[in-house]
């Protein structure tokens, strides 16, 4: 059976590697990313009978791929395409740490939101209320101390079931200036001619009205060896850039 | 890696083609500020608080950072910290002037009690003593007045504001935001401030801060500025006034420093380094109250400390160098002679003399033995006079024939002219490449010389002195 792919995404100092030891244990390998000096770190653990890989990607205020951790976490998102997304967000800083989550929101379905440090905020006598957050998203939010590790079995039920299926997301997305929007749908359609649906193509052409020329050579080098490997298993298989 | 030739799909292409057609510049700051608008309105919904801290946070960054009151409020700041460094540090430096003064004698009494020879005089009480004096005098009242102002500012959390304002100029410049962090620390010590410019990811912006740090005036030149204003640019005035003067003279050096700056970045960001500035989240930390008087005594001390050590470190033996070159004769003329009328035709053509550019030239171990080395390469012209009162020094200075563009240019070399030798020892260890060490050698150097030559020339063309 395949493993579920999870990719832990998150602000720096969210507790996103204490979350990532909770969950993985002593089953993990570090290494680089592929020609990167970017620590990756992969484990695995057992839930429900199902196996899970967690990848936790560098700690990053935003994905605009300004710097290589940036660009590390943006390439997982959108090429390696895990199972699901975990995005770990800081109870005490939630504002800053939103900016993230919607930009994620903006690349992939199937999101996570995991409100860490509950326990500290409390202290400070913020109250966040979750159910209003999920809904305002459309995604599942969770709230947990990983340190003191609350929460951890919601998140991993909450976890199963979207990956599953059992959940279904409706993400909210971003919505921009009229003048903006015209461009994006007019690239848009273009792209999903081209790509057909393998990228989120309206991510897409959002970040290259924003300048970003590299990622679609990118693409298309990630494309063409995708259609190579389809063809010549005439399976799809998980693919890795 | 893919190259542009794998890029030969015609579809690609016109998509491309069409994406510049309808883009525009200003789209990530439209996309950013939409995202964090939303997380805004989000948090509004969703969290429930006592946020009397972070609320109180958010109305002064509307203030600090508002587009219309962030500058001046900089400003004024800034004119603040001047003032009162200023006003502040004229008594303790008269006073301990005037204590130096009083051993000096002392030891000269002593020294011809126990019938020392005159070279040991020299070397010892004329040389080693008045110099180390001078430069604890005159520097260490100012920073130990200014450094404290500035700790306090920042752990209140006013310094992220000022990234921030600053930032938008430095974006236009091709810079970062945080070189504005990196040159609050050059207002300490420029050797310092090239190990903080890690603090900028992005290699090219990281240079760019390097390169340009040395514009900002720091600890070992503050005095000569100081100085200089209040001795001949704010002649006819006394007291407050005078004071204030000052204050706004030195803004203006400081601001002349950020526009050379801002106009460096942006040169060699259509040049030598060229590239797309890089985006970057500027945290804003809230604003909090500091343990104050821990911050006051923590940091004048330390700063106390650092004037002494390099006092001792660097500029004894500086001062023992000077009087002994000062004193050495080949033929009828000291080396320092011979070196000074060797420099007189270029330091005359910059609006100075060739002692002032002997005294910079010798100065580039640390900027801060610039004045005592032309104070004491004056002394030993002529007339031994002892410094025990700083106003007495104009007249050492008029007798040497300076004027105020005299002054002026001193002053303008000292704000621009190339980086001390700490500096540049850093520089090459950051930067690991000799070619860019010996660019911001150059770069400043260059720039100093062509802003005072420039002056020098239109100020006698027109026969203003």
């Amino acid at each position: 059976m395949r493993a579920n792919t999870i990719a832990l995404a998150g602000n720096p100092n969210t507790g996103k590697s204490t979350l990532f030891n909770t969950l993985t244990g002593l089953k993990q390998h570090t290494g680089n990313w592929p020609g990167k000096t970017v620590i990756h770190a992969e484990g695995s653990f057992e839930y429900n009978g199902e196996q899970y890989v967690l990848v936790d990607l560098p700690g990053t205020y935003s994905l605009f791929s300004n710097s290589t951790d940036e660009e590390v976490a943006r390439d997982y998102i959108i090429f390696d395409q895990p199972d699901a997304t975990i995005v770990v967000l800081d109870a005490t800083s939630l504002e800053r740490n939103l900016n993230l989550a919607l930009q994620v929101l903006e690349m992939t379905n199937n999101v996570i939101i995991c409100i860490n440090l509950i326990d500290e905020a409390e202290k400070k006598g913020i109250r966040i209320d979750e159910k209003k957050l999920s809904r305002e998203l459309g995604i599942p939010v969770v709230k947990i101390s990983a340190r003191n590790k609350k929460g951890i079995d919601q998140l991993l039920a909450t976890l199963s079931d979207l990956v599953n299926g059992k959940i279904m997301t409706t993400p909210y997305r971003m919505t921009y200036s009229q003048e903006i929007e015209d461009a994006i749908t007019k690239i848009e359609s273009k792209l999903k001619v081209y790509f057909q649906d393998t990228y989120p193509s309206r991510w897409l052409a959002l970040r290259l009205l924003d300048g970003d020329e590299e990622l679609i050579l990118k693409l298309q080098h990630h494309n063409n060896n995708r259609q190579l490997e389809v063809k010549t298993h005439d399976v799809p298989i998980s693919v890795k850039s | 890696m893919t190259s542009q030739s794998a890029l030969n799909h015609n579809s690609l292409q016109s998509i491309l083609a069409e994406v510049k057609d309808v883009s525009n510049e200003d789209i990530r700051d439209e996309i950013v500020s939409n995202i964090y608008d939303k997380s805004k309105s989000l948090c509004k919904k969703v969290i429930s608080e006592k946020q009397s801290e972070l609320y109180r946070s958010d109305k002064l960054d509307d203030i600090f950072t508002s587009r219309i009151w962030g500058f001046p409020i900089m400003l004024v700041m800034l004119g603040t910290i001047f003032y009162i460094t200023i006003a502040g540090a004229n008594v303790p430096s008269e006073m301990i002037a005037s204590l130096f003064g009083y051993l000096e004698t002392q030891l000269t009494s002593l020294f011809e009690a126990l019938h020392a020879p005159e070279w040991l005089h020299g070397i010892l009480v004329l040389g080693l003593f008045r110099g180390t004096g001078w430069v604890i005098s005159v520097m260490l009242p100012p920073m130990a007045i200014f450094f404290p102002i500035f700790a306090l500012l920042e752990n209140y959390g006013y310094l992220p504001r000022v990234a921030f304002n600053m930032d938008r100029l430095f974006k236009r410049a091709g810079g970062h935001g945080k070189q504005s962090l990196t040159m609050a620390m050059g207002f300490g010590c420029n050797a310092a401030a090239i190990l903080s410019t890690r603090i900028i990811e992005s290699p090219r912006e990281r240079m760019l801060a390097i390169l340009t740090n040395n514009f900002v005036p720091c600890n070992g030149r503050w005095p000569t500025l100081i100085l200089l204003a209040s001795l001949f640019m704010v002649t006819g005035f006394t007291g407050a006034t005078g004071t204030l003067l000052t204050a706004a003279i030195l803004m203006g050096f400081v601001m002349l420093g950020i526009v050379v700056t801002l106009t460096v970045s942006w040169t060699l960001s259509k040049t030598a380094l060229k590239g797309v500035p890089t985006h970057y989240t500027l945290e804003l930390p809230p604003f909090r109250r500091p343990k104050f008087w821990n911050t006051i005594i923590r940091a004048s001390i330390d700063k106390a400390w650092n004037v002494l050590k390099r006092a001792v470190i660097v500029a004894a033996p500086a001062s023992i160098l000077t009087w002994v070159f000062a004193n050495i004769y080949i033929g009828t003329t000291s080396i320092l002679m011979h070196f000074v009328n060797f420099l007189e035709p270029f330091g005359h053509a910059l609006g100075m003399d060739g002692f002032i550019m002997a005294a910079f030239i010798l100065g580039l171990p640390a900027n801060e033995i610039v004045i005592p080395i032309l104070i004491m390469a004056y002394l030993s012209q002529g007339a031994m006079l002892e410094i025990e009162d700083l106003s007495r020094l104009k007249q050492v200075f008029i007798d040497q024939g300076w004027t105020w563009l005299t002054a002026l240019n001193m002053m303008l070399f000292s704000l621009l002219h190339f980086p001390c030798g700490t500096t540049l020892v850093n520089i090459y260890k950051e930067t690991k490449s000799a070619k860019w060490t010996f660019m911001s050698f150059l770069i400043p150097t260059v720039i100093a010389i062509g802003v005072t030559w420039l002056i020098a020339t239109v100020v006698r063309a027109f026969g203003l002195v």
